[in-house]
């Protein structure tokens, strides 16, 4: 196959395009320049296009720079920003790879005579004869099916996720024994458009403002303050400006922006039957309603068992609240490593 | 570990505009000084003495062609150097502040930006407005010291009128020195006439068959300029820096044979453009040249193409074989939306469908037919998806 590889300069997309071309793939190598602003992490800067185009060159591959940089905002952060300001708790990771990864990024593939793309994903497809399967990595403590979630059928056809096979530490091995420069990368970490230096403070109160809030307990009493509202997610339990020591943790239960206004409570106050959800995205058909499914709420967080009702997902025992914006993702619960789909919490 | 990647039959390089290759005749006029011939040329003895020599004659052959005065010839490493000298250096020197139009190369654009200079707009073939560059300048009346506007742009090819420009400049601040940033148009055009109104020209040898890494800037006699560079006093005190011998042998000749090969090269590269205007235009369909031709500096042939996006036609191109640009490349690589189609107030969408096809000496009708082959291909499949 003619397959175009997302090399973000880190270690994982690297070694991806790697193994293709072992496998006999006709490889080029493409990074995404997604964030125009200034970035020190991620997958957007000038030193990790360098370090892709360094190792598409170790690798005698072509390689080709797509500017998706008005996508990026316009799907991605300005949701992000919104999202903040509106109190949820969004993840960026997820709309990147919905409308950027496997879908700009996709159909320029395709465009451009592509037969699939390739990302370093820790995650697996599985062609069966049913459809293509979305299924966790090898490496479970790396799985990224949880950012995933989002690829249906049309995608999953067009997508190899070839380091999904492998556990990390083997990923790290075959860079070093390739000789390529990306071996001892660091993982990135964060959101890619949010700066180290400035954080996720500095850059909303550069596009929407954040604002103070008072924390306060389930009584109304005032036991703290924070500086910025928007920031604040629910069940969160450090940087709440409550004092420590007296007594048991306590944990942002209610988040009021507009009221700017945080309550704290007990772990016990958080638990919830069920999570709301928005439209869901399904890899396959979806599951019925009343189905039994395992839902897992953050990105390497466990999968709990429930009922999938349509609009909600249904707890078998009572769960911690899921912030609304975090994603909701179903695994079948027969074969747990087959990701289901999955939707965002409301 | 074997890729079986697709390797084209042949190359069509259609952006001499970005650089051309390097002429053998001025490889051979090098070679010596890559060489034995290795003196540096300030030094006191027979090598040094022989280095001086070619540095000497090279700049009364850059100065002939330039129509300057040899000692007004400052050798610099490349366009971006020379663009930086005159805006900095003038303004270090004199005070005040610098102008130039918003379709500049960012070598210029960037240097004014850092003196917090004014840029003004341009008209629709990214040429300089007269009206708003006369209006900046009785704004900032008598804090100008330099008003940058380049001969020929170096992504839609267009001249500029400078002897307009200089008549605005003399009449509404007489103190400022104009520069012209010569580096797209010095293969092209005398600039002994062209050129003449400015005080301070730029050139790069890379654009004109000659080495990288190697240009000029002329700064004619009496125009204030303080170094950039601090050292050993090279180049009359303006440029420190031993000289690239070998690179300034390179660009004196790369420069003189362009200049003895204007009229013919320019003809022929003119041809070879409306060919391949042409062909886009009968088999590519929806393709609009973004200045008028007549105006462009002859190799250039800038266009913009309904449904196809630059970045994803320059793919199809290379696997064909075929080397053109989208517009201004980024540091990354990536394209961006040219600022000079902005400029020229086309919209940002539109300016994301740039071609820029730019004809040399070594292009041939083949590679010219190889390209509107290419494109042909590459919109049909574009539009298609």
């Amino acid at each position: 196959m003619r397959v175009l590889v997302g090399m973000s300069g880190g270690v994982d997309s690297s070694v991806a395009a790697a193994l293709l071309l072992e496998q006999g793939h006709e490889v080029v190598g493409a990074t995404l320049k997604l964030w125009g602003g200034a970035s020190d992490s991620g997958c957007c800067s000038v030193a990790d296009v360098e370090d892709a185009r360094r190792v598409a060159q170790q690798l005698g591959v072509a390689h080709h720079v797509f500017s998706f940089t008005d996508d990026f905002d316009e799907h991605v952060v300005a949701p992000y920003v919104a999202d903040h300001a509106a109190g949820r708790t969004p993840n960026p990771c997820i709309e990147c790879n919905r409308h950027l990864k496997f879908d700009r990024f996709l159909r320029r593939a395709v465009l451009l005579g592509f037969d699939a793309v390739a990302t370093g994903h820790h995650a697996r497809v599985r062609p069966t004869p049913g459809g293509f399967e979305l299924r966790r990595g090898a490496d479970q403590a790396k799985d990224q099916s949880y950012v995933l979630h989002v690829l249906g059928q049309d995608q999953l056809a067009r997508t190899l996720l070839p380091v999904g096979e492998l556990h990390k530490d083997e990923v790290r091995r075959r860079a070093a024994a390739l000789g390529l420069r990306t071996a001892a990368k660091p993982d990135s970490q964060d959101v890619c458009f949010i700066t180290a230096s400035g954080g996720r403070a500095a850059f909303l109160g550069a596009r929407t403002g954040v604002h103070p809030a008072a924390v306060v307990d389930r009584a109304g009493a005032l036991v703290g303050r924070v500086d910025a509202v928007e920031l604040v997610t629910l069940g969160q339990r450090r940087g709440l400006g409550v004092a420590g020591g007296t007594g048991r943790p306590r944990y942002a239960v209610e988040v009021d922006v507009p009221g700017r206004r945080v309550v704290v409570g007990e772990p016990d106050d958080l638990l919830r039957p069920w999570v709301e959800v928005g439209p869901p995205s399904w890899v396959g058909p979806a599951p019925a309603g009343g189905a039994a499914v395992l839902a897992q709420v953050s990105a390497h967080g466990p999968a709990r068992p429930g009922v999938w009702q349509v609009g909600r997902m249904a707890w078998s025992e009572p769960q911690r609240a899921v912030a609304p914006g975090q994603a909701v993702v179903l695994f079948d619960v027969t074969d747990p490593d087959r990701c289901l789909g999955g939707a965002t919490a409301t | 570990m074997a890729p079986p990647t697709h390797e084209p039959e042949r190359i069509a390089y259609l952006d001499n505009a970005a650089t051309t290759p390097l002429r053998a005749e001025a490889l051979e006029a090098m070679l010596p000084f890559l060489t034995g011939r290795f003196g540096n040329p300030s030094g006191g003895h027979r090598v040094a003495r022989d280095a001086r020599l070619a540095l000497d004659e090279a700049r009364d052959e850059v100065a002939d062609v330039l129509g300057c005065q040899p000692g007004e010839v400052v050798f610099t490493a490349g366009g971006t150097e020379a663009d930086n000298l005159a805006v900095l250096g003038v303004v270090a020197a004199r005070g005040g502040t610098a102008v130039c139009p918003a379709a500049e190369h960012h070598a210029v654009l960037h240097a004014v930006h850092a003196v917090g200079g004014r840029v003004v707009g341009t008209g629709p073939d990214a040429a300089v407005d007269l009206e708003q560059l006369a209006a900046a300048l009785d704004d900032l009346r008598g804090q100008v010291a330099v008003v940058s506007a380049m001969t020929a742009n170096n992504e839609v090819g267009t001249l500029t009128p400078l002897a307009e420009v200089a008549a605005v400049v003399a009449e509404r601040a007489p103190g400022a020195a104009l520069h012209t940033d010569a580096v797209q148009a010095a293969g092209w055009c005398d600039l002994r006439a062209l050129a003449a109104p400015a005080a301070l020209v730029s050139v790069a040898a890379h654009k004109l068959g000659g080495p990288k890494g190697v240009g000029c800037l002329v700064v004619r006699a009496g125009t204030p300029l303080r170094p950039l560079l601090h050292g050993g006093g090279q180049e009359r005190d303006r440029r420190s820096g031993t000289q690239d011998v070998a690179g300034v042998v390179g660009f004196a000749t790369a420069l003189r044979l362009a200049a003895e090969e204007r009229v013919e090269a320019g003809a022929r590269a003119g041809a070879l453009r409306a060919r391949l205007l042409t062909r886009l235009e009968g088999e590519v369909g929806r393709v609009v040249a973004s200045v008028p031709l007549e105006r462009a500096l002859p190799g250039h042939l800038h266009v913009r193409i309904e449904g196809c996006e630059g970045e994803a036609l320059l793919v199809l191109l290379d696997d064909a074989g075929v080397c053109a640009s989208a517009g201004s490349a980024c540091a990354s690589g990536a394209v961006e939306p040219s600022h000079v189609l902005l400029a020229m107030g086309v919209p940002k969408a539109e300016a994301l469908t740039s071609l820029r096809l730019s004809i040399g000496r070594a292009t041939t009708v083949a590679d010219v037919d190889a390209a509107a082959d290419a494109v042909a291909a590459a919109a049909a499949r574009l539009r298609a998806g």
